[in-house]
């Protein structure tokens, strides 16, 4: 019989409390190798559609926020396009990278990013998902990132038709995944682990 | 070498007992860092297949050479200078293509360029510790560097991290993204480390170990060590369930 032959994929080591050294040099002052850190800005002067802020903070299990983290977003553009090479649907923005990478502050632990509010992308199956910000959060304790969505609370209709959202079996979980709103500033607290728990997924 | 994958599909599912498990008591700082609920399984839209790719012309002269990028001019960083080499493959062995691989790393007397790192080594004044790549049409990428130190940490009373150089990763899709480290062959200290044995499998941890290379060795100059690292495969699209008529 033949054998299948896979190579397997190299595990996951955390990232460490010294992230920023490669992630985001010029934000803890190592200047001078690269210009800009990568994915600082997402969007800039012609960037389409409605420019919102999300911010936020990540709680360990005592709920103390974490110091050491960066985080990553991924989202569609305001008319639900990628700005990826596997994107076939359409011409993205080309003012929108759709990426983002942001340490939290060293002392507060917020995070912060400068977007625009995502377009509604399909699901496999053809149903529309409701608009959403794929998150990666990687630390210092965190041995594999962790990934989950930001959701909109003005959607409600989308969210309650929403595919994902629907797969949460315990209902009362599906609010740790919606961001809270103030004028074009959403908020976004990510819970690690306790009552509050966010929920994470295996993608 | 097989071709590059050109599949835009959802990729396969991670082997999560494989990877280190997110509580891993004596690692400390992962006992109030880890989720405690189970994960959702979610598979692939295409928020996960998708991912952001970068371009060459985003590079630096010397953003792939750490002996150099960040010392005075004429001047070169300390310690035993090495080149890291290797192929980003995908789990069919099929090469990675623009992968941007992102590298950091303690000096060669184990200190971080970092505000928040107090140990007693001094830092390097021409060796910042950070570095970045992004791989050929074959998947192939090198740098070069210094031999980091290994330094003690907080844990157990007497932990010490062996030598070591974080790596992130790209790939192609959003659910490949990466963080690892890499191990250098015969460090004594690789057994003995929490974080490494935070990963189960001797098998899995063996990836993560580096190669020393002396056909890549540069005579008079610096050693080589081969560092191969793989990223997710991913499936075709072609029979991926779609409702009846689309």
């Amino acid at each position: 019989m033949t054998k299948l032959e896979y190579l397997k994929e190299s595990p996951s080591q955390t990232a460490g409390p010294y992230v920023h050294i490669g992630c985001t040099p010029n934000f803890i002052g190592n200047t001078g190798i690269f210009k800009e850190d990568l994915g600082a800005r997402m969007v800039n002067e012609q960037t389409k559609g409605q420019r919102i802020t999300i911010k936020g903070r990540v709680f360990d299990g005592t709920g103390t926020s974490l110091k050491d983290a960066m985080l990553e977003i991924w989202q569609a553009d305001s008319e639900g396009l990628f700005n990826s090479p596997s994107e076939t649907r359409g011409e993205t923005d080309p003012n929108f990278t759709g990426w983002g990478r942001q340490p939290v502050n060293l002392d507060s632990g917020e995070f912060c990013f400068e977007t625009v509010k995502p377009g509604s992308v399909p699901f496999p199956d053809g149903r529309p998902q409701a608009p959403h910000i794929n998150f990666w959060i990687v630390a210092r304790g965190i041995n594999l990132g962790l990934n989950t969505r930001m959701y909109f609370p003005e959607e409600e209709e989308a969210n309650a038709a929403d595919p994902v959202l629907g797969r949460v079996e315990h209902r009362v979980r599906v609010s740790t995944l919606i961001a809270k709103q103030s004028g074009d500033t959403y908020t976004f607290d990510i819970y690690i682990q306790g009552d509050n728990e966010t929920v994470f997924f295996d993608i | 070498m097989s071709k590059p994958t050109t599949n835009a599909g959802p990729f396969f599912p991670r082997d999560r007992n494989w990877h280190p498990p997110a509580l891993s008591p004596n690692y400390k700082t992962s006992v109030l860092r880890s989720p405690q609920k189970a994960l959702l399984s979610l598979g692939n839209t295409i928020s996960e297949t998708t991912g952001p790719v970068f371009g060459h012309n985003m590079l630096g002269e010397l953003d792939h050479d750490l002996v150099q990028n960040y010392a005075k001019p004429g001047e070169c960083a300390q310690g035993e200078r090495i080149i890291v080499h290797g192929h980003v493959l995908d789990e069919e062995a099929k090469p990675v293509p623009n992968a941007l691989v992102e590298v950091w790393q303690a000096n060669a007397g184990g200190r971080y360029r970092h505000k928040k790192d107090g140990y007693l080594a001094p830092l390097d004044p021409n060796f910042g510790g950070c570095g970045r790549v992004i791989t050929d049409e074959n998947g192939y990428y090198a740098f070069r560097t210094v031999r980091p130190g290994p330094y003690p940490w907080p844990n157990g009373v007497n932990d010490w991290r062996p030598s070591h150089i974080h790596f992130s990763l790209f790939g192609s899709g959003f659910a490949q993204r990466l963080i690892t480290q890499m191990y250098f062959e015969g460090d004594p200290h690789i057994p003995l480390c929490p974080i490494v044995r935070t990963i189960n499998d001797p098998a899995a941890i063996e990836m993560l170990v580096a190669k020393l290379d002396m056909n890549h060795s540069v005579p008079m100059d610096a050693r080589a060590y081969r560092f191969d690292i793989v990223l997710r495969g991913r499936r075709s699209t072609m029979f991926e369930n779609r409702m009846e008529g689309n």
